[in-house]
């Protein structure tokens, strides 16, 4: 009797607790942020966070709470967990690395609450794998080198060297401009990830009959590369996706990346009010230029409360629809969701200038446009 | 594969290996003298370069660069000595590593605290840019042959110190019998101190030397530590003639492994599968070396007992 009772006051309470959360959230959208803000790759997330908050800014409806993943999938898994179950969150967001986002996406959607990836885009996400409550705002992760091997054969290069790291989203990518560039490779070469000496590489590339190099190395990797590759006097043309010549990298790399071509869906310098307006303001805000995953950040929260001025978060079907329209002003200028939820937009070509004492990145051409990823097909919503 | 290709691999592998040194040998002397097994030697690497970085930044000066970057490794050597390691001496090595592991962490997250997340600027400087034509016709990096240089020089200068200096005797004396040393008046937390900032200052200045060519960031120091352990073990714990041996030998197999492997099981395979099947060997050749080394020598090549 005595536990029959203690049971059902514990229910009501339980209920009323509901209820009043219930209350409070009429209108309002939580959001839960999982990012990396530690280790190596913190650079990465806090732009991500910082340009989200920036778009935020002001919004009395958008209730964030932010926590760091360290790069680490169980981590991010135990996180994405918390938020949904004792946080209650409607929306989550954040996460930088395709192997977390593999790790944590599904089981979000599973439990019936959105996510805006604000950077990665594995393939499985976007072909088999999509969800009616996944968008990715960014790209899918072979966008960049699609358009990079395009823009190559276009543009007279007809002997390539390949570099990348020894693991998925290395030989993905290098898959991505094999598919598309019709010159010949001369070289590949899949490096350990994490390798910090290039040296061996260099070498091999200068006794290659290459006239470009091609390479994908993120972080700390790029920069060894392009300080080590500036000094050896090798003179063949460099390229690349956006991720090793982005902001936050150049100023580590200094006049070693100058001349560099990289394909990018963003750059500080296109030509539209949004972006006008979001470089000045990130600036002013942070005080540094805005890299290209700050712009993804503050594109996921524009498009988040594009789809709040038109939809509540609890009638999923109505908001889910809301986001399909993408009815923001990107920063990238036109952009649109394709059916499997993953951008249509353009791909420019960037190259690394000097403008004063920054070294930073500027538009000399699209390499693709209206670019879509191709997994697509796969996709059954 | 053309014989200028390799002697340029072969320089890669010496100067790869030299750099090694620098971190193993104040490795294998603090573990040689003190029995300490320090795991946060890394992290005085990130320190020597964060600090050249930041010097350089200020003054423009690659000379002052290094000289900031031993001061501020030694000093945060010696410090970290008087405060945390002095205590761990008497533990276990499980006591020692958990600490020293903390260490890296407070390290780490401190210099995030102090430079920010993003990646430091730090060159070569103007004068050591650029190749230069070696004999025979092999266009190599300057700066690497100065690395080369100056890791011979610091090879040499430490054996003349332990082999002929005053000093050099008690650190020799310390790693054959600490109690004994210090029962004949040798003060024996000084000379505790003297060592770790030695060591801390030698990895200071291969974080400095270094960072100049690679990206000087937070966690830089760790991947590094985990080969000057295996220089360590393959060179005899406590030898520095070891660590330098050894230091060739990881630096020389890693390099011309990566370049070799592949093009040989092409030979006999798949282009597309030898390319990764010789990558993925040739990041294994080091501790294969290892293996090789300890099934013959359990205590390393040059290790005493």
């Amino acid at each position: 009797m005595k536990l029959k009772s203690l049971i059902a006051a514990a229910s009501i309470a339980a209920l009323s607790a509901g209820m009043a959360y219930a209350d409070a959230h009429g209108g309002k959208v939580k959001v839960g942020m999982i990012t990396t803000l530690s280790g190596g790759g913190a650079g990465l997330g806090i732009d991500v966070r910082d340009g989200f908050l920036l778009a935020a800014k002001g919004n009395e409806n958008l209730e964030l709470v932010i926590e760091d993943d360290q790069r680490k999938p169980d981590i991010a898994v135990q996180l994405a967990d918390k938020m949904i179950q004792s946080e209650k969150v409607d929306v989550m967001t954040g996460i930088i690395w395709s192997n977390l986002a593999m790790a944590v996406v599904p089981a979000v959607t599973a439990q019936g609450k959105f996510y805006l990836s604000p950077n990665a885009g594995p393939s499985a996400l976007a072909g088999k794998g999509c969800s009616p409550l996944y968008f990715n705002v960014a790209w899918q992760n072979d966008a960049f080198y699609e358009a990079g091997g395009t823009w190559a054969s276009e543009n007279g290069i007809e002997k390539v060297f390949l570099m990348a790291p020894n693991y998925p989203a290395g030989t993905d990518g290098m898959t991505g401009f094999k598919s598309t560039f019709k010159g010949d490779v001369v070289g590949e070469i899949y490096t350990k990830l994490g390798q910090t000496d290039y040296a061996a590489e260099i070498a091999q590339i200068r006794a290659s009959d290459a006239d470009t190099v091609y390479f994908f190395l993120p972080g700390g990797m790029g920069i060894s590369f392009m300080k080590q590759y500036a000094g050896s006097g090798v003179d063949k043309k460099v390229m690349g996706p956006a991720f090793s010549f982005d902001q936050g990298i150049l100023a580590a790399i200094g006049d070693a990346a100058l001349g560099v071509k990289n394909t990018s869906h963003w750059s500080k310098d296109l030509d539209n009010d949004a972006n006008v307006k979001f470089v000045a303001d990130f600036q002013a805000e942070y005080g540094r230029l805005p890299s290209l995953y700050a712009a993804q950040g503050y594109d996921t929260a524009l498009l988040l409360e594009s789809a709040m001025g038109k939809a509540d978060v609890k009638d999923a079907a109505a908001f889910q629809a809301a986001l399909e329209e993408a009815d923001f002003a990107s920063v990238r200028g036109d952009f649109a969701f394709a059916p499997n939820h993953h951008p249509i937009q353009d791909i420019y070509m960037r190259e690394v200038v000097k403008e004063g004492d920054v070294v930073t990145n500027k538009v000399i051409g699209v390499a693709a446009s209206d670019h879509q990823d191709v997994y697509g097909a796969d996709c059954k919503m | 594969m053309s014989l200028i290709l390799l002697i340029e691999q072969v320089l890669n592998g010496l100067q790869f290996g030299v750099m090694l040194f620098l971190m193993a040998a104040g490795l294998t002397l603090i573990f040689g003298v003190m029995g300490l097994i320090n795991l946060a030697h890394g992290s005085l690497y990130m320190v020597g370069a964060f600090a050249a970085a930041a010097v350089a930044g200020w003054t423009g000066s690659f000379i002052l660069a290094l000289i900031g970057a031993l001061a501020a490794a030694a000093a945060a050597g010696a410090l970290v000595e008087l405060l945390v390691i002095r205590r761990l001496y008497d533990r276990d090595h499980l006591d020692q590593v958990l600490a020293t592991f903390a260490l890296i962490l407070i390290f780490s997250e401190g210099t995030r605290w102090l430079f920010g997340s993003f990646p430091l600027f730090l060159d070569v400087p103007a004068a050591l840019a650029g190749p230069v034509m070696l004999p025979g016709g092999i266009l190599y990096p300057l700066y690497r042959l100065v690395i080369i240089g100056v890791g011979l020089l610091v090879a040499a200068g430490l054996f003349l110190l332990i082999a002929k200096t005053r000093i050099g005797v008690r650190i020799r004396a310390g790693e054959a019998d600490r109690e004994m040393i210090a029962a004949l008046g040798v003060d024996i937390s000084k000379l505790y101190t003297i060592v770790f900032a030695l060591g801390a200052a030698l990895a200071g200045l291969a974080g400095a030397l270094v960072g100049a060519i690679q990206s000087v960031q937070v966690g830089m120091g760790e991947p590094v530590l985990i080969l000057a352990f295996v220089v360590i073990v393959i060179g005899g714990i406590g030898s520095i003639k070891g660590a330098l041996v050894g230091s060739l030998l990881v630096g020389l197999t890693d390099t011309l492994g990566g370049v070799l492997l592949p093009p040989l099981f092409e030979s006999f395979m798949q282009a597309s599968s030898a390319n990764s099947v010789g990558s993925a060997v040739a990041s294994m050749s080091i501790y294969i070396l290892m293996v090789g080394v300890l099934l013959f020598k359990p205590s390393g090549l040059f290790g005493g007992n």
